[in-house]
């Protein structure tokens, strides 16, 4: 705890975001369009066939949530919940079966291309060319949302550096660099494209303590300077309590749970008599703690 | 910036990112141009052997324009295989461009890719053998080059599809199609030496008129506007292939996002 606060306190100052809009995407303010939630998701239901037997699984099940801008909407869930394939639903990389989703006012099937230019997305793994430098991969992904090379190698440089890594990394092979770097330039792809709602899918999963508190004041910081929803699935209840304005729990693709952080543990403590903690609540709604999820789902990663 | 200047500097983005992967993987690129050079050797020296200089020529004009060929179609037919290996296709897919600026970047590079690479075994053969090409029109052969060009890249632009929709399977499937076109498409021998089947199956191929005409230009020095035979398969091909192409890998990737098969797999 105490190292934790330490490093927290030493990395808040060093850190100072404000990420410049990419030339030739839409300003912010024709972006967001008035009076519009940065996400809205509607009865929202997917639906996979699964195994030789096509089994119909509902990996989301009617699920609905408004996220405002300038918010940290928090999905908290079981492995298998469903908060990856929300994720992915809302990143127009799946489609909808059921239920309609609005990104500022934009309709995710209707106006893709718009969606597509106010979203961006960092996914528990970082995934690069891994042979390319951060360098080159960003500026990669800077040229597909329309920012020269020569601007996406500076701010790049700049996000970097305020997340801890020297410019002289910056050329060499990705894969030369540790987990807890890599996350941080997926980070800052993410972040170059001043994307209006960030969908962070479990983004400090597997970091070092340093790494993981260097992201998570980023996060805050982000909200605060740039004014971007975001939207952050974690097993890390710590880091949810503190990052989150809100709250749900999916459970079996449903969503279980809906609130503050400080709504959800006064329900708990009030209505079952439990400990006012987001374990406890997790615990009331999905009935098993996340640390027996979060082993069991590290089993299964190690096994596949 | 105009919406055709954003996706023209997007489709330079997949130009951009090959090339740093061409260079990041220089050894690889080394060894495959040395692979490339010896393949074609060794089946010239048949030539060689036999003592016949005309099928010296006519087996490095397929050994050599089968190299181009067999790239601009691995080039664009692994488009998707690669970004899935890497685990960045999810990433391309989110961003806001067209499929077809996507899919126009990496066929970009993949002709100047494979026109650098066969340009460099064409000389060392033609080095090699000390051959006479003063009769040849060469002309033609870039003609035919560039018609055959389209049928492969709409040809590859379908092959992209397999590892898309076969998460785990979709590259070998490509592999075994490249391997068909070979066997069927005159590449080392005349069509007419195959089974009647599979000459009626190598009309469809677009590397067999490319190949035709090539030999004919290069070998006896037709000219291309007497090849009329040989340019109009390519260029009905050409024209169906690339927008059936686009068509079948819209539906493709439609279908890949309601199940689900753009996730990253190992």
């Amino acid at each position: 705890m105490a190292i934790t606060l330490f490093l927290r306190l030493t990395t808040r100052r060093a850190i100072e975001v404000v990420p410049a809009p990419a030339p030739g995407a839409q300003e912010p303010a024709e972006r967001d369009r008035v009076g519009r939630p940065a996400l809205l998701v509607e009865h929202v239901t997917k639906r996979f066939v699964v195994g030789r037997e096509h089994r119909v699984v509902d990996a989301v099940r009617d699920v609905s949530l408004t996220v405002d801008r300038g918010h940290i909407y928090g999905v908290l869930g079981a492995n298998g919940s469903g908060k990856s394939t929300l994720i992915r639903l809302v990143s127009t990389l799946l489609t909808i079966d059921e239920g309609r989703v609005e990104i500022f006012g934009h309709d995710i099937e209707r106006d893709e291309m718009a969606v597509k230019r106010c979203i961006n997305r960092v996914s528990v793994d970082a995934a690069f060319f891994k042979k390319l430098s951060p360098y080159e991969n960003l500026a990669f992904a800077a040229r597909l949302y329309g920012l020269p090379a020569g601007e996406a190698r500076r701010e790049s440089a700049r996000i970097l550096g305020r997340l801890g890594i020297a410019e002289k990394r910056l050329g060499q092979p990705t894969e030369q660099l540790s987990r807890g770097m890599q996350q941080k330039v997926a980070i800052a792809r993410a972040l170059l494209t001043s994307p209006m709602l960030l969908l962070l899918d479990e983004p400090t999963t597997g970091l070092d303590p340093r790494s993981k508190v260097d992201v998570q004041v980023f996060i805050e910081d982000l909200r605060d300077a740039q004014d971007a929803a975001i939207v952050l699935t974690t097993h890390d209840l710590d880091e949810a309590d503190r990052l989150c304005d809100r709250i749900a729990v999916l459970d079996g693709g449903r969503v279980v749970a809906d609130g503050t952080p400080a709504e959800l543990k006064a329900q708990v403590a009030r209505e079952r008599g439990a400990a006012p903690t987001l374990e406890s609540v997790f615990m009331a709604y999905t009935g098993r703690s996340l640390d027996e999820d979060v082993e069991e789902g590290e089993a299964e990663a190690a096994g596949a | 910036m105009t919406a055709l200047g954003h996706e023209l500097k997007a489709s330079y983005a997949f130009v951009e990112r090959n090339f740093n992967l061409s260079r990041r993987y220089w050894g690889w690129e080394i060894a495959y141009l040395v692979y490339a050079i010896a393949g074609a050797l060794a089946i010239s020296l048949i030539g060689a052997q036999l003592g016949d200089r005309r099928l010296i020529l006519s087996l490095m004009i397929g050994a050599t324009f089968w190299n181009y060929l067999s790239i601009v179609f691995s080039f664009i037919a692994d488009t998707i295989a690669w970004e899935r290996w890497e685990g960045t296709l999810e990433y391309t897919m989110m961003a806001p461009i067209h499929r077809r600026t996507h899919l126009l970047g990496s066929t970009f590079y993949a002709i100047l890719y494979g026109l650098v690479h066969t340009a460099v075994v064409l000389v060392v053969l033609a080095l090699f053998f000390g051959l006479d090409m003063s009769r040849a029109n060469i002309g033609t052969a870039a003609a035919f080059m560039v018609l055959g060009s389209f049928s492969f890249v709409g040809i590859g632009i379908m092959a992209a599809v397999l590892p898309l929709l076969f998460v785990e399977r979709g590259s070998q499937m490509t592999f075994v199609l490249q391997s068909l076109i070979l066997l069927v498409s005159g590449v080392y021998y005349s069509v007419d030496i195959l089974p009647g089947w599979m000459q009626v199956v190598s009309c469809f191929s677009p590397a067999t008129y490319v190949l035709d005409a090539v030999r004919k230009g290069l070998v006896d020095g037709v000219s291309a506007t007497a090849l009329l035979g040989d340019a109009w398969p390519l260029v009905v091909m050409g024209i169906v292939l690339i927008p059936l192409g686009m068509w079948v890998f819209g539906r493709a990737e439609r279908y890949a996002r309601r199940t689900g098969r753009l996730k990253r797999v190992g």
